[in-house]
């Protein structure tokens, strides 16, 4: 199978033209834009001017590291439970779980405003019922919540797809070797469902990480994401050099995060996806 | 309980939705036997023994194990091991975790952990794999590693759900030869689900076929073969000529027009039965010279003999000689009394036995379908 046909040259040849203009393309941009200043010379001023925004790098970073794992913690059991279900139970699940996305985000974040303000949705059924109010709006816990909120249909679903691909004989063999249900549950069912965790991971983790939206409606303006500040260089700041410099520099954060965790994965197998 | 029954099947029925899967199971199974239960697909077979390994759970019936039932243990506390179809290794282990694993379950310490799996592995003849990766297999291989894992835990029973399905015919044969040397040596009672007529004949103590989910026969192999019960075991073992014929008195039989001397008796005068002739037992001697007689139709070289269709009184017999005839020649056939088994009539009397509609390429058609079993 070295010659790939003209036929299947073909039929690729689509997304390939797609990928180059809108993904290849502005990424040789964005690379261009942070070595180069505002009148096109190079430099590596931007790039070293990094050093100003490491703590919301940092921040951005680690909450969404709390937001990935948070959304790991309540989709894996919903995943098991949804895979060992029957088949129409599985559809409904899955589509209670697409649900959300079939809303705008900006939407959903909005209302998510509106449920957590501190006269919202929530205080205001707190205060009914005679109990103390909750200040939620413009905290990193808000954030967070955002965050999973929005994201977690992306881990349910490659961590649901592995274990319903999962051969069922292998925990029948497994229970027959005298392995109770917990013990299956950690030596067989975890570790081959670590691709999925893995692409779980990545694909709530990279958005939580670069997102300005959410933090900047559930953050409010007590802090800002680095997604927020590179928003900023691009719509009122008009620095696009450093912009692209942030960009940059995030990017190659994530892959570095992404890197150990395929470490820890020991990722391999099919499912896991990277980036 | 004074017998050497290690596990009795009583009365165990099974519906999945409205199909009815088992329909009361009766069977007594021997420590130490090699039992096979035979049946084309969808006959239970697979439905029994994983009654038997705890993953199912009858509707109707018991399970008991060395006389205590079992039928609500589950099958981690079983004293069965089963041999999984495509085997179920577990691909993120070794060849060496893979075998230890039921050890580790049972807190065995680690050198004794490495001291058996090194004696499995010896005995399924992979010394020195220990470090090899699943995946790295052939499957043969994979299929040894699968024994080594499953008798390290010392079962009582070894159950084998078709274990041999996905092997080429030569690895196969070998297989066969040795999964009945290991069930020798470990002295451990074997129940193995094939729909392979001739696997089930060269491995078993005991064969059980089943059909409809129903045990058609249970018997020693030269009895089934021998004796068939009924026209459905007749055409399942091997090849049979299955004719309508009537029981004139003890020792003497009537069919395809003619009387033959047999040795069956028992039978009411004139009750109607079915008569088995086996392919390789019908002599040929010159047309006019038999006791009846036909025309060949086709003729099939073999190998170790040739298959004719012979035309005898408008029934297609099947015919197994060494010797070549023409198609179209005209021949006679003696048919010696011990070549005769007689059979009472049975819902499955009509449905087999004649070979008007047989071709090679039918055959291979059906031995397809069967292989992809339940």
């Amino acid at each position: 199978m070295k010659k790939t046909s003209l036929g299947k040259k073909l039929t690729a040849s689509p997304y390939i033209v797609w990928s180059m203009l809108f993904i290849i393309v502005p990424l040789i941009f964005v690379a261009y834009y942070s070595v180069t200043d505002a009148s096109g010379n190079f430099t590596l001023e931007y790039i070293s001017d990094i050093g100003r925004y490491k703590d919301v790098m940092l921040n951005s970073i680690w909450l969404g590291f709390i937001a990935t794992v948070i959304s790991l913690i309540l989709a894996y059991p919903l995943a098991y439970i949804m895979a060992r279900s029957k088949a129409n139970v599985q559809r409904t699940m899955m589509m209670l779980v697409m649900l959300p996305m079939w809303m705008n985000l900006l939407i959903r974040t909005y209302s998510m405003m509106i449920l957590m303000q501190d006269t919202g949705v929530i205080n205001s059924v707190l205060s009914f019922l005679n109990l103390p109010n909750v200040h939620m709006i413009n905290t990193q816990g808000a954030v967070v919540f955002g965050m999973v909120y929005n994201y977690i249909p992306y881990m349910i679903l490659p961590l649901y797809n592995i274990m319903a691909k999962m051969d069922h004989s292998l925990i029948e063999a497994a229970e027959d070797l005298g392995a109770n249900k917990l013990t299956v549950l950690k030596n067989i069912i975890f570790p081959l469902s670590l691709p999925g965790v893995a692409s779980g991971f990545t694909m709530v983790f990279v958005p939580s990480v670069s997102t300005f939206y959410i933090s900047k409606k559930l953050g409010g303006n007590t802090f800002s994401l680095i997604g927020d500040v590179i928003e900023m260089q691009f719509k009122s700041a008009n620095n696009y050099n450093l912009g692209a410099a942030l960009s940059m520099v995030l990017m190659v954060l994530i892959i570095i995060c992404m890197m150990v965790m395929n470490r820890f994965t020991g990722d391999d197998d099919d499912g896991g996806v990277l980036i | 309980m004074g017998d050497n029954y290690i596990i009795k099947l009583q009365n165990i029925s099974k519906k999945f939705e409205d199909d009815v899967i088992l329909d009361s199971i009766n069977l007594s199974i021997k420590d130490k036997e090699f039992m096979t239960f035979l049946g084309p697909s969808g006959c239970g077979k697979t439905t029994t023994l994983r009654i038997i390994a705890g993953f199912l759970e009858a509707d109707s019936g018991q399970v008991i194990f060395e006389g205590k039932d079992i039928n609500s243990l589950p099958p981690h506390k079983r004293q069965v091991n089963t041999i999984f179809q495509r085997y179920a290794l577990f691909p993120h282990l070794n060849v060496y975790d893979n075998i230890a694993f039921g050890l580790r379950i049972k807190k065995m310490k680690e050198k004794d952990i490495a001291k058996k799996v090194g004696e499995m592995l010896e005995l399924v003849n992979l010394k020195g794999f220990q470090k090899r990766d699943i995946s790295s297999l052939s499957g043969g291989q994979q299929q040894r590693v699968a024994i080594a894992r499953a008798l390290a835990v010392e079962p009582r029973v070894l159950l084998l759900d078709e274990p041999l399905g996905a092997l080429d015919l030569k690895l196969r044969k070998d297989m066969q030869v040795e999964l009945k040397n290991i069930q020798k040596r470990m002295g451990i009672t074997f129940i193995y689900v094939t729909h392979d007529q001739q696997e089930a004949l060269s491995m078993s103590d005991t064969v059980v076929v089943m059909n409809d989910g129903k045990i058609q026969q249970i018997g020693t192999p030269i009895d089934i073969y021998n004796e068939p019960k009924n026209a459905f075991v007749a055409d399942f073992i091997g090849e049979s000529n299955i004719l309508d014929g009537v029981m004139l008195d003890d020792f003497k039989a009537k069919f395809s027009g003619a009387i033959f001397q047999c040795l069956d008796k028992g039978f009411a005068v004139n009750e109607s039965v079915d008569i088995v002739v086996r392919p390789e037992d019908v002599d040929v001697v010159p047309y006019g010279e038999g006791t009846i007689s036909g025309v060949i139709t086709s003729n099939t070289f073999k190998g170790v003999h040739f298959e004719m269709i012979v035309d005898i009184d408008n029934f297609k017999w099947m015919i197994q000689t060494t010797d070549y005839y023409p198609v179209g020649t005209k021949i006679g056939i003696v048919i010696e009394p011990d070549a005769i088994h007689v059979m009472k009539k049975s819902e499955y009397s009509g449905m087999f036995g004649d070979y008007s509609s047989f071709s090679d390429e039918l055959e291979h058609l059906s031995d397809v379908t069967a292989e992809e079993e339940e």
